[in-house]
């Protein structure tokens, strides 16, 4: 069965290209323009998967996330910009969004993401994949450190490179001898380090980066 | 006697004013504490309550004349100097002109309560001070809005000055950048190639700008070498390249061999499998070592099927990083695309 998809863009262009692409591989269940008109269209019609765009009047993509985790924490998003600002990508991870993708995505690579959102997994393109290596580069002092939240295993940074290196789980999994469940398992153990995790660089790094650019 | 060199008055107008203000204050208070003394010695008898408070007023005297006079306006603001920096010095300069000529005021004031009070002229006056005083303070109240509203009102006109000259920026620089583009996409609408080359190129563009960063070609890192190189050849073949780059240094002599086999390498992708998708570069520099990674989703090959006379790989590629130290290794089979890695260990031994 195909996904049940609502499409959250301000751009009205964007929304019909992308209800019409992906018509054939996702259900389009609703579609809003804004955070206001967002909220209510995501609860009434409780899709797998919010397409969310990060830039919008009225608080952008965080705040839909907010609004929504409020009453229906289970709900999935997938993060769709045009911007690839390193801020804006760590932003609405953190907020809870479980994949980011950008509008350049192929509408095929884009049925692909919103399915694997469905199933719960977490989509990283490779530049988020470059983002989470950055971030995570660098040694925190030994008693500042939390293993469990603040380092990235040999192995996550081994799937993250090769997502960096444009190859999908598929080929990962091949390469590396792994499961594909196993690939995307390590893909869900980086989703929620670059969620939980108190590294200052996830919250200073963007800013850093500006300063060092 | 004035040490202060050249570059300093240029770059620190403010400081350098500020400094002169004090010395003539202090120079003139002393050269009518000479005048005075002088006269004293010549026997015209000035008792101590007239000398020290004609010297404090001097002091404050030339202070005030310095700053509100003719001669201490504030100088024009220097054009390369971004709007919001001069509004932000106009202002620093505004606090210290009142700062700088109140203390002019009170130094006269006090000298005219000093010579009140040592000629015995303030005793009985306290009800007179009390009462000037509350009529001081109510004024100062009544009148404390109205100043209030003033300042923010300029501040509201100066902000806006800014918003607008940022604005005037914006509109130029999107009329030279954005709105050429889409007129020459417009042109060429017919030959989807260009279109796609132009819009990518505006894309690059407009993002560089967006992060307020210049161009890669004006960036010396290996960074913006490695994305220069990626765009030169996505210009050339018409090929989307995508360049992920995780750390950064900066260029030395390995890395711009490194950079020149990573554009080698990127040739062939576009030539050979530019049309099955995007060419993905991943780069990750550490102190230890440089590796960059040159995909595409062509065809692939067989690696002992290359003839002998193929010299791109063998040549620019492999040669070039051995030569440096490093080593280049293609990874590749029919189906399955190719991939070449680049890796420079820093063999500082060598």
């Amino acid at each position: 069965m195909n996904p049940s998809v609502v499409i959250v863009d301000d751009h009205e262009l964007f929304r019909a290209g992308v209800r019409s692409e992906l018509a054939e591989h996702v259900e389009v269940v609703g579609d809003a323009a804004g955070v206001e008109t967002a909220v209510p269209a995501i609860l009434a019609a409780e899709p797998d998967v919010v397409l969310l765009d990060v830039h919008m009047p009225g608080g952008g993509g965080v705040e839909v996330i907010r609004q929504v985790a409020k009453v229906r924490p289970e709900q999935r998003f997938l993060a769709l910009s045009v911007s690839d600002a390193p801020d804006d990508v760590i932003a609405v991870i953190r907020a809870g969004a479980r994949g980011y993708v950008t509008k350049s995505i192929s509408s095929a690579e884009l049925a692909d993401a919103v399915r694997r959102v469905a199933d719960g997994d977490a989509v990283f393109s490779p530049r988020l994949a470059g983002f989470v290596l950055d971030a995570f580069a660098g040694s925190l002092p030994a008693t500042q450190v939390d293993p469990e939240l603040d380092q990235l295993t040999a192995r996550e940074r081994e799937v993250l490179q090769h997502i960096a290196r444009g190859y999908m789980y598929k080929e990962i999994a091949l390469r590396l001898g792994i499961s594909a469940k196993t690939v995307e398992a390590h893909v869900s153990a980086v989703l929620r380090k670059l969620q939980l995790s108190n590294r200052h660089e996830l919250s200073r790094w963007a800013v850093q980066r500006r300063l060092v650019d | 006697m004035a040490t202060v060199a050249p570059p300093a008055e240029r770059t620190r107008p403010q400081r350098r004013r500020g400094r002169g203000s004090r010395r003539i204050a202090v120079g003139v208070a002393l050269l009518v504490l000479a005048f005075l003394l002088a006269l004293r010695q010549l026997g015209l008898l000035f008792p101590d309550a007239i000398v020290w408070p004609t010297m404090l007023a001097a002091a404050g005297v030339a202070l005030i004349w310095r700053q509100w006079g003719g001669r201490g306006r504030p100088a024009p603001p220097r054009t390369t100097v971004p709007p919001a920096d001069v509004a932000g010095q106009e202002q620093r300069a505004a606090v210290r002109n009142l700062y700088r000529g109140g203390f002019g005021v009170a130094l006269i004031v006090g000298a005219g309560l000093l010579f009140l009070y040592a000629n015995g002229a303030l005793s009985g006056f306290g009800d007179v001070a009390l009462t000037a005083l509350v009529a001081i303070a109510a004024l100062g109240l009544i009148l404390a809005p109205f100043w209030w509203r003033l300042a923010n009102t300029l501040a509201a006109e100066r902000a806006e000055r800014i918003r607008s000259q940022e604005r005037a920026e914006v509109a130029a620089h999107l009329h030279d950048s954005v709105l050429q583009t889409l007129a020459l996409v417009q042109q060429r609408a017919s030959d989807p190639k260009t279109v796609a080359t132009l819009a990518r190129r505006q894309e690059r563009e407009l993002r560089d700008w967006l992060r307020g960063r210049p161009p890669t070609a004006e960036r010396d890192s290996f960074a913006a070498a490695l994305e220069a190189a990626a765009e030169a050849v996505e210009e050339a073949h018409g090929v989307r390249i995508d360049v992920v780059a995780v750390g950064d240094h900066a260029l030395d002599e390995r890395g711009k061999a490194l950079v020149a086999a990573t554009r080698e390498a990127l040739t062939n992708a576009a030539k050979f499998a530019g049309e099955a998708g995007p060419v993905s570069v991943y780069a990750e520099a550490s102190p230890q070592r440089v590796q960059v990674f040159v995909r595409d989703r062509g065809p692939g090959f067989r690696l002992d099927g290359v003839p002998p006379d193929r010299r791109g790989v063998r040549e620019s590629i492999v040669g070039r990083m051995a030569r440096h130290g490093g080593s280049a290794t293609v990874h590749t089979a029919p189906g399955q695309g190719t991939e070449v890695e680049l890796v420079l260990e820093d063999g500082r031994g060598d």
